[in-house]
């Protein structure tokens, strides 16, 4: 029997060594650098790093406190809170388009209720929020019950959304209403109040995705689905759970713009937020394809995109040539990500 | 030559009380009849071995037995008791556990997070990952199967070894029964020997009855007491491995894909595919 369980041992005991890579040397430093390397987020870290640096050393009133509020609590802090949703659907298989209009169907939810209904400004707050969730709902229920693809899925609740938005506030900006400029700034008004929002949302998503059974049968759910339901985890469940999760910080998201602008604007929020999300969490190193992703890389891949946003209109960069930045940093960081999977993967004896 | 069941060997099988019985199982995929009438008992600490040909109904009974889906019709009796299992944590819970033939192995998590999926150990919410890692190593070693760490994503282990960790999975909660699903698939001679031995030293435990699904039974034979043929959806032989060889189940086995030919011969003269029988 021992021999036997020996034979198969050695299989593994000698990976092969990556394509011109040099043995390993007793150097702890490069040994750190490679193990360094070798982490998910290890790309992203870099890239956020260099771009920081970079903007520093470009203008000085990148680090001026008056910036710093606009580069991480209103550049970087959204993206980072839709981010967390987006990984936890991507890894279990899904994507959801629509939770840019979620953020900005949600204000005017609570301008309506509370100006037009006269509810008290916590019970509208709360049920914007709620219908994030009911949004959501309605997304995994056609995804998981009815069996479209979540593209098409959330594509076409996302339109009916934006409808919704114009047809009701005739397209339209309205202020805040008064009642909730109290509880505004602790959601989103507040200098700080947006980035650290955004922290506690992602430290309490990697959590959630790395420490809790609903992370794991998360990233089964994605990585083997027939597997998970072999195994008994009830997959539907979980897809229900993340979409709704995402419908939720997509809500939460445009309260905290509309408090924090003190508008409440049809243009805000649609693709873009959804976008730079995914984004995010594809250059932050999470597969389209399920199974694989962090959230930490993706709050920093949010970081990234921030500082580009924020770092090239302190250095007059319009937004029109921005987009091709944005294109090039994308390529660059998959490009970087695709050539680290290969070292992790060849590089398992060090 | 003809295939009869072993009226002798059933009737002992009976009188020593069952573990578990299906009586007049059948399966429909919408039009499709995946199992028509099929009639199986395993006796306490027995080992059925459950041939035949591929796409004859023995996975589809296999996730009937262990939870993953209904029957159309027919009933299930575990311990004299007539049972609806609701799902596989059900079965679980109520002592079986089952190897699939694709393992149900996540390649994204690790060997320790592996061998307690759905079964997690927590402290509160969060996952006790220490706990887990410390019993997974444990019992990995207690069964003989080396790997190099049970930290390692399932992924970079040999088919033999994820074989094994999914085997290894399955008697971790002590189930009454274990279903193997063709347990040898993609493995060599020697990594079958693994699982073999495993099987074997169960099987002299003798707390455990398994039913081991295998389209090569030859392997098989050895570790069985007793086997039953599945063809067209029924259990169409039943004798004890001792009463009944290798030379006889490949004969019934050639006659059935001879039959096939001539089938296709009649309804067409093209020429005969090897998708047939293999």
């Amino acid at each position: 029997m021992s021999k036997v369980s020996e034979a198969v041992e050695n299989r593994t005991d000698s990976p092969s060594q990556p394509p011109g890579a040099t043995p390993p040397r007793s150097n702890p430093l490069r040994a750190a650098g490679l193990a360094f390397l070798r982490q998910r987020e290890a790309t992203v870290l870099v890239v956020a790093i260099a771009l920081i640096i970079y903007f520093a050393v470009s203008s000085s009133n990148f680090y001026g406190s008056a910036n710093l509020t606009t580069w991480l609590s209103q550049d970087s802090a959204y993206i980072m809170i839709i981010a967390v949703g987006e990984v936890l659907l991507l890894i279990c298989g899904e994507i959801d388009l629509s939770v840019g209009f979620i953020f900005t169907f949600s204000p005017f939810l609570m301008h309506y209720l509370i100006d037009f209904y006269g509810f008290p400004a916590i019970l509208a707050i709360i049920i914007s929020l709620i219908m994030g969730l009911a949004v959501g709902w309605v997304n995994a229920f056609l995804t998981v019950s009815v069996g479209l693809p979540s593209f098409i899925t959330t594509l076409g609740t996302g339109f009916v959304l934006l409808g919704l938005v114009n047809t009701t506030s005739h397209a339209e900006a309205v202020p805040i209403p008064a009642s909730v400029t109290g509880i505004g700034h602790w959601i989103g008004s507040g200098t700080w109040s947006e980035f650290i929002w955004a922290v506690i949302l992602v430290i309490l998503g990697h959590i959630l995705l790395t420490r809790t059974k609903w992370g794991l049968h998360t990233i089964s759910a994605g990585g083997n689905l027939l597997g998970a339901q072999e195994a008994g985890i009830k997959v539907n469940r979980i897809k229900y759970g993340n979409f709704m999760l995402t419908g939720l910080l997509g809500a939460f998201v445009g309260l905290q713009v509309a408090f924090q602008t003190n508008t409440i604007d049809p243009t805000a929020g649609g693709y873009q937020p959804m976008f730079y999300a995914v984004t995010a969490a594809v250059i932050g190193g999470t597969a389209m394809l399920g199974g694989v992703g962090t959230i930490l890389g993706a709050a920093l891949g949010a970081i990234v995109l921030g500082t580009l946003t924020d770092g090239f209109s302190i250095l007059g960069v319009s937004a029109n040539p921005l987009d091709i930045i944005f294109g090039g940093a994308i390529l660059v960081a998959m490009i970087a990500n695709v050539q680290l999977a290969r070292l992790r993967e060849a590089g398992r004896s060090v | 030559m003809t295939t009869t069941s072993s009226d002798a060997a059933a009737a002992a099988s009976a009188a020593s009380g069952d573990i578990l019985r299906a009586e007049h199982i059948s399966k429909k995929y919408g039009a499709v009849t995946a199992l028509t009438d099929v009639n199986l008992h395993l006796g306490r600490g027995e080992v059925l071995g459950l041939l035949g040909d591929n796409g004859a109904g023995k996975s589809t009974l296999l996730k009937i037995l262990c939870g993953f889906q209904p029957p159309t019709t027919g009933k299930l009796f575990l311990e004299g008791q007539e049972v609806e299992f609701k799902g596989v944590d059900d079965a679980r819970a109520r002592g079986i556990d089952a190897v699939y033939q694709d393992l149900a192995l996540v390649n994204q998590l690790t060997v320790y997070h592996n061998m307690f999926l759905n079964r997690e150990r927590t402290n509160g919410v969060l996952l006790n990952n220490r706990v887990m890692k410390r019993l997974a190593r444990e019992h990995l070693d207690e069964m003989g199967i080396r790997i190099p760490s049970v930290n390692v994503e399932v992924a970079k282990l040999s088919g033999g070894q994820r074989q094994a960790i999914a085997v290894a999975r399955s008697v971790f909660s002590n189930p009454k029964i274990l279903l193997l699903d063709e347990p040898l698939a993609a493995m060599g001679v020697k990594e079958g020997a693994i699982i073999l031995d495993l099987v074997r030293q169960l099987k002299e435990q003798g707390q455990v009855s398994i039913i081991i699904i295998a389209h090569n039974y030859g392997q098989v034979l050895e570790v069985c007491d007793r086997v039953n043929l599945v063809q067209h959806g029924e259990i169409t032989f039943d004798k004890r491995s001792a009463d009944t060889s290798v030379t006889e189940l490949t004969d019934i086995v050639v006659a059935e894909y001879r039959k096939a030919l001539e089938e296709r011969h009649r309804l067409d003269q093209q020429p005969p595919s090897t998708t047939n029988g293999r």
